[in-house]
């Protein structure tokens, strides 16, 4: 029987466990409420979290596309890059897998070949860790931009008022550019 | 050298609250991200609040007063005293548990001090400590603890997290209004000076000069000018509002933000398009030209004193009544306290619509009416002529503003208008909308930038909402009618739901309407080519 069979049948188990694993990283009465709320308007944190180990795991048995198993990391480390976590924090969530299943198959005997694939599954869900990492650093680059954007907007709107800055018009209204105008700043 | 940790290590965090070990021992500890920088001296000065001094919250030393224990306690007592509601607010919480799961930031965040019943309860434990006698001989057994820095901190730190949407206050079975809780902490950290630099900005403007932004007459001339420039290039109609104008019928107030602040400006040019296609009477005041009240997120009084210049104005100009912007808080405040604090008015007329002869009898007391109520009426009564496939390229959604929601019940007005200008209109899900919508995350003068993660965090379960009507119905517009709305959700899409365009109501209003005389429209409101012009099909 092949690993992935193996594991296809205890998934829910598997995913019971790795659910609760990241759960611990929450306050315990924050994980409480994560856990047991199902709706997931109520609850979108815990939901997302519980959708998105599920949808990982069945993309990485079924041969892991790049695109699929991003968007669904995504889903996940969107919500952690902006809680209350360091970078490393955010994305270790992927190498519990790993504890999960080495416990899960624990009284599974290891043949050379499940062990082989055991191996390569392993190294698969290394590869998840990377990728979770690229995800963390959109996320967080994200951020940033939407602080400076608001920080130019309101800049921009500042010089405006101090009437330093102006919409200039060419006469035939065809351009339209920016002129810093020399004013002496008000102080 | 030290050891490589295994993941699990790594995501030991020490935060830990209630079970591990009792919260009142667990010290605040301020966070980048979930604060905002903190007020200038001056802009207390302004306002003549006490101990204006630059502070931070970061350095140690916060600059307090004197006895500043003993100015809060007594502050405690007068408002005890003053004020029924907080009384029993302090008395009442049974901790069931019903508003714990409630707030957005608990929610997106995670951190159990946000959990209304807990961040009530930092405020509670000193009440317990110094006005009740189980609290005085029991103390910690009885909930209670006593008021030092580090409670303060605590107080400052959770108190400037809470938005005062309300909707706690919802599922509560006693009715214990958290808001209300929150506004009391921060009168009492306002008596110390202690505010966000974000709030007491706007405050000591508007106070100045009549507006948050601080926008002098010519200012708001010259950006209301820009927008007359804009209409005429979409429509090919000048129109020519008036200023100040003495002996108007109407005097109409909205958010600065309407004047300056993309996408709010387009709302504005809604409801410059809509009044000059009525012919309607109206003024703009650049006095009462603020519709917000960020003093509202300081003291019931700052609130006072700010709010009071509507109808001083609406006095001196002569209006018959006013009708108000689309804003959040500001409703809040026109809604329940207005008329308390400076009303009731003598010299105006109950609301009656000149274009359908409606009086509107709910606001026959204030003397004004929101501005959705006016144009809801409009189109129950056929007034205008309204084309919703100019909206097609629009999938609209709509957030319903915690203000507006819960603290007026406009819940249908919004969604009227909105169905009768765009065809394309999809509910988010039961227990995100109406009475239990989800805050944007950003309102009482947290929409700073400084404090971006705390917002996301608060505007993730409305974003996933979003997120879920726009995998549903290929929704790509998230309607409102919020000034602050339309400023936050606008980066709360740009994270969690890209793609989302974010409006005023009045935005779709005027990009159906059919205006008299108009040339052939080929562009939105903001320049973007209309359904089949332009080759965007």
């Amino acid at each position: 029987m092949s690993l992935k069979v193996i594991l296809s049948a205890k998934k829910d188990g598997l995913l019971a466990a790795w659910f609760d694993r990241i759960l611990d990283t929450y306050p315990a009465e924050t994980a409480k409420f994560l856990k047991n709320q199902k709706d997931k308007f109520a609850n979108p944190v815990g939901q997302a979290i519980h959708a998105g180990i599920e949808d990982i795991f069945r993309e990485l048995l079924n041969g892991g596309e790049i695109e699929k198993i991003s968007g669904f990391l995504d889903n996940i480390i969107r919500v952690r890059a902006i809680q209350e976590f360091s970078a490393s924090q955010a994305v270790a969530f992927i190498f519990f897998l790993k504890s999960v299943i080495r416990d899960g198959i624990k009284d599974t005997p290891l043949t050379p070949e499940l062990s082989e694939e055991l191996v390569a599954l392993e190294s698969q869900i290394d590869s998840l860790a990377l990728i979770a990492f690229d995800i963390f650093m959109q996320c967080r680059e994200k951020l940033y931009e939407i602080k400076a954007n608001e920080m130019k907007n309101m800049t921009y709107r500042l010089l405006q008022k101090a009437n330093m800055v102006t919409e200039t018009e060419d006469p035939e209204k065809q351009t339209n550019f920016i002129a810093i105008q020399k004013k002496e700043v008000n102080t | 050298m030290a050891k490589l940790s295994t993941p699990a290590e790594l995501l030991k965090i020490d935060y830990n609250p209630p079970q591990s070990e009792n919260w009142m021992d667990q010290p605040v500890e301020l966070k980048p991200g979930n604060f905002c920088w903190g007020a200038k001296g001056k802009n207390l000065a302004t306002v003549e609040f006490p101990n204006a001094r630059d502070w931070s919250p970061v350095e140690e030393n916060w600059k307090l007063p004197k006895d500043w224990e003993g100015t809060v306690l007594e502050a405690m007592a007068d408002r005890l005293s003053k004020y029924r509601s907080f009384k029993v607010f302090m008395d009442i919480c049974v901790r069931c548990g019903a508003c714990a799961d409630k707030c957005h930031f608990f929610i997106g965040g995670g951190d159990p001090k946000n959990m209304p019943v807990l961040r009530a309860e930092l405020l509670r434990s000193v009440y317990r400590k110094y006005f009740t006698s189980s609290g005085k001989y029991l103390g910690k057994l009885a909930g209670a603890r006593e008021l030092n820095l580090s409670v303060l901190k605590e107080w400052w730190y959770y108190f400037y997290q809470c938005t005062e949407c309300r909707r706690c206050s919802v599922f509560c079975p006693y009715g214990i209004d958290t808001a209300e809780i929150t506004m009391m902490a921060r009168e009492f950290t306002n008596l110390l000076g202690l505010n966000t630099d974000w709030i007491s900005g706007p405050v000591a403007n508007c106070y100045m000069k009549g507006n948050h932004l601080g926008l002098e007459p010519h200012a708001i001339m010259n950006s209301i000018e820009g927008m007359i420039d804009d209409i005429e290039t979409i429509t090919g109609i000048r129109i020519n509002p008036s200023f100040n104008r003495k002996g108007a019928e109407i005097l109409f107030v909205t958010p600065s933000g309407d004047l300056f602040a993309d996408p709010g400006t387009f709302t504005c040019m809604g409801y410059m398009m809509l009044f000059h296609e009525l012919g309607l009477d109206y003024t703009w005041s650049t006095y009462a030209s603020e519709g917000g009240n960020f003093g509202f997120f300081t003291s019931n009084e700052m609130a006072k004193r700010l709010n009071s210049k509507i109808y001083a104005e609406a006095k001196r100009l002569g209006v018959k009544y006013i009708i108000g912007g689309e804003c959040g808080h500001m409703w809040r405040v026109l809604n329940q306290y207005m008329d308390t604090w400076n009303g009731p008015t003598d010299f105006m007329e109950v609301p009656k619509s000149p274009i359908t002869g409606t009086v509107f009898d709910n606001a026959a007391s204030t003397k004004m009416i929101h501005v959705t109520e006016f144009t809801a009426d409009l189109i129950k009564n056929n007034k205008l002529k309204l084309d919703p496939s100019r909206n097609d390229d629009l999938v609209v959604t709509y957030h319903d503003s915690c203000n507006t929601a819960r603290g007026m019940g406009l819940l249908e007005e919004p969604r009227y208008i909105i169905n009768n200008v765009c065809n394309k209109f999809h509910e988010m899900p039961d227990n995100t909308i109406r009475e239990r919508t989800f805050c944007c995350g950003s309102g009482t003068g947290l929409n700073a930038s400084e404090n971006m993660e705390i917002r996301m965090r608060g505007g993730y379960p409305r974003a996933n909402a979003v997120k879920h009507v726009k995998e549903q119905h290929g929704v790509n517009t998230l309607a409102n009618i919020c000034a602050i709305d339309r400023a936050t959700l606008s980066a709360s899409m740009d994270y969690w739901v890209p793609g989302t365009r974010v409006t005023g109501v009045h935005e779709l209003v005027a990009n159906a309407l059919i205006m008299t005389g108009e040339k052939e429209r080929e562009t939105d409101l903001r320049g973007e080519p209309l359904p089949g012009k332009g080759g965007n099909e």
